[in-house]
């Protein structure tokens, strides 16, 4: 298969090299507060991919009517509409998961991954690359939050995809899986205190990969021009 | 400078209505399934509250707004049973407020003496792994109140066992127990002296 060497580079990007979760630590109010369960972490983690990719593909689809003085608020609008279809779309149709993602789904607007991207990649990249791109990103969030919400949720409570029935339906209940039983909760992984230590834990494994990787590879002295990202907190 | 100003005014405001439109469109398709979904997930509070066989009319729709201190500073709402056009039970919301982090919202069912058909929590923000054993999908402790009565203002006995009473208080939280223990005594009281007023209240919840 021959994929462009760009959509390689978006992926590396999105899942590894600058993660929107581990990299650049976009977005950490939703990541630290919902990640007590993986059920939780999947609900939003899919929402905000999919907030992600439709606001990358609208923001680069509109790029050349949108003068730069007003571009903010215009991203702002587009990504606050997306947010409230998605939240009316889980009112409707996943109404227990809605209850119990309750006030992170609006949040999704304040998500700074989101306006990143849409400012520093699909404001200047045609429609293809910026949705791929938000494809990407919106799986590296959600691997992230999916890793916190494992670690934290067999810490915690000794289970795994508790609560899958809400995300899922009736069937997926017999999904969860009982990893050993506790007497008392930990409490410390449940609350978002364990949530920083267990986010820190993931950033440094991720850097001791890198480093690792890093040694290993012969020093090569290739002219390769740095791409300048610029993302910016909100 | 003035004719820039004027074009970007107007690319946002259409923008704005774009963005609103689709919106209002979502809003527009979801809207029906939303309320649906509502309306399902109070008939099965209601049903988890008050055994099904104690009314005969469609409790959901009967709804009457109460406004007392002792059951929460907002207005709450009380769903009235009626089996054969007589009064036999009642659902009620009422607030915690005492909770050891904020309000908690419970939905206490009761037959028409005022014994306890069933306590269940709206909402809350305690201690997760400690005071949400007040949800019963982490444990049983609400089911406790099933059949309970009380008996007279002062029963010693309506009160957690730290405080001489008859619930159990969870390791490490004593407070959540207690605050829903009262909430609750608070509200037997309130329907007891008020029943008659209640099941005769013209005050309808507004259709929302």
């Amino acid at each position: 298969m021959n994929i462009p060497q760009e959509y390689k580079e978006l992926t590396w990007q999105g899942l590894w090299k600058n993660n929107p979760g581990l990299v650049q630590l976009l977005g950490l109010c939703p990541l630290l507060a919902v990640t007590s369960t993986v059920v939780n972490a999947l609900g939003l983690g899919l929402a905000t991919l999919f907030v992600l990719m439709c606001s990358n593909a609208t923001v680069s689809l509109i790029q050349k009517w949108v003068p730069k003085e007003i571009r903010i608020p215009i991203f702002v609008l587009i990504i606050a509409a997306f947010v409230t279809c998605v939240q009316l779309l889980m009112n409707a149709f996943a109404f227990s998961l809605y209850e119990s993602l309750g006030i992170f789904l609006p949040l999704i607007v304040t998500n700074c991954a989101i306006i990143g991207r849409a400012e520093a990649y699909a404001s200047k990249n045609p429609v293809k690359q910026a949705s791929f791109d938000g494809f990407m990103m919106g799986m590296g969030f959600l691997f992230v939050l999916l890793a916190l919400g494992a670690v934290r949720e067999v810490l915690g409570q000794g289970t795994l995809f508790d609560g899958a029935d809400l995300l899922l339906g009736q069937w997926a209940s017999n999904l969860r899986i009982e990893i050993f039983a506790l007497d008392n909760q930990f409490l410390l992984a449940i609350l978002p205190p364990g949530a920083f230590i267990a986010m820190g834990f993931l950033i440094a494994a991720k850097n001791v990969i890198d480093t690792k990787i890093a040694e290993k590879q012969p020093k090569v002295q290739d002219e390769h021009i740095e791409r300048v990202r610029v993302n910016f907190d909100s | 400078m003035r004719k820039a100003i004027e074009k970007n005014a107007k690319l946002l405001a259409i923008f704005a209505i774009a963005c609103t439109a689709l919106v209002a469109f979502v809003d527009f398709l979801t809207r029906d399934t939303i309320a649906q979904q509502q309306q399902q997930n109070l008939i099965k509070s209601l049903a988890q509250v008050v055994n099904s066989n104690a009314h005969s009319n469609n409790m959901s729709e009967a709804c009457v707004l109460l406004n007392d201190e002792s059951i929460g500073e907002t207005a709450q709402k009380a769903y009235l049973g009626f089996y054969n056009e007589q009064p036999s039970a009642i659902a009620m919301t009422i607030t915690a407020p005492d909770g050891y982090n904020g309000n908690i919202t419970l939905l206490i069912g009761m037959n028409i003496d005022g014994m306890v058909t069933g306590i269940r929590t709206l909402s809350h923000q305690e201690t997760p792994g400690l005071g949400d054993k007040i949800e019963q999908r982490k444990s049983d402790w609400v089911l406790s109140f099933d059949g309970k009565s009380l008996e007279g203002e002062n029963d010693p006995q309506w009160a957690v066992k730290k405080d001489g009473g008859s619930f159990d208080q969870f390791t490490g939280a004593t407070i959540t127990p207690r605050a829903i223990v009262n909430a609750s005594k608070r509200a037997i009281i309130y329907f007891k002296s008020h029943k008659n007023d209640i099941f005769t209240s013209q005050n309808k919840c507004q259709e929302s």
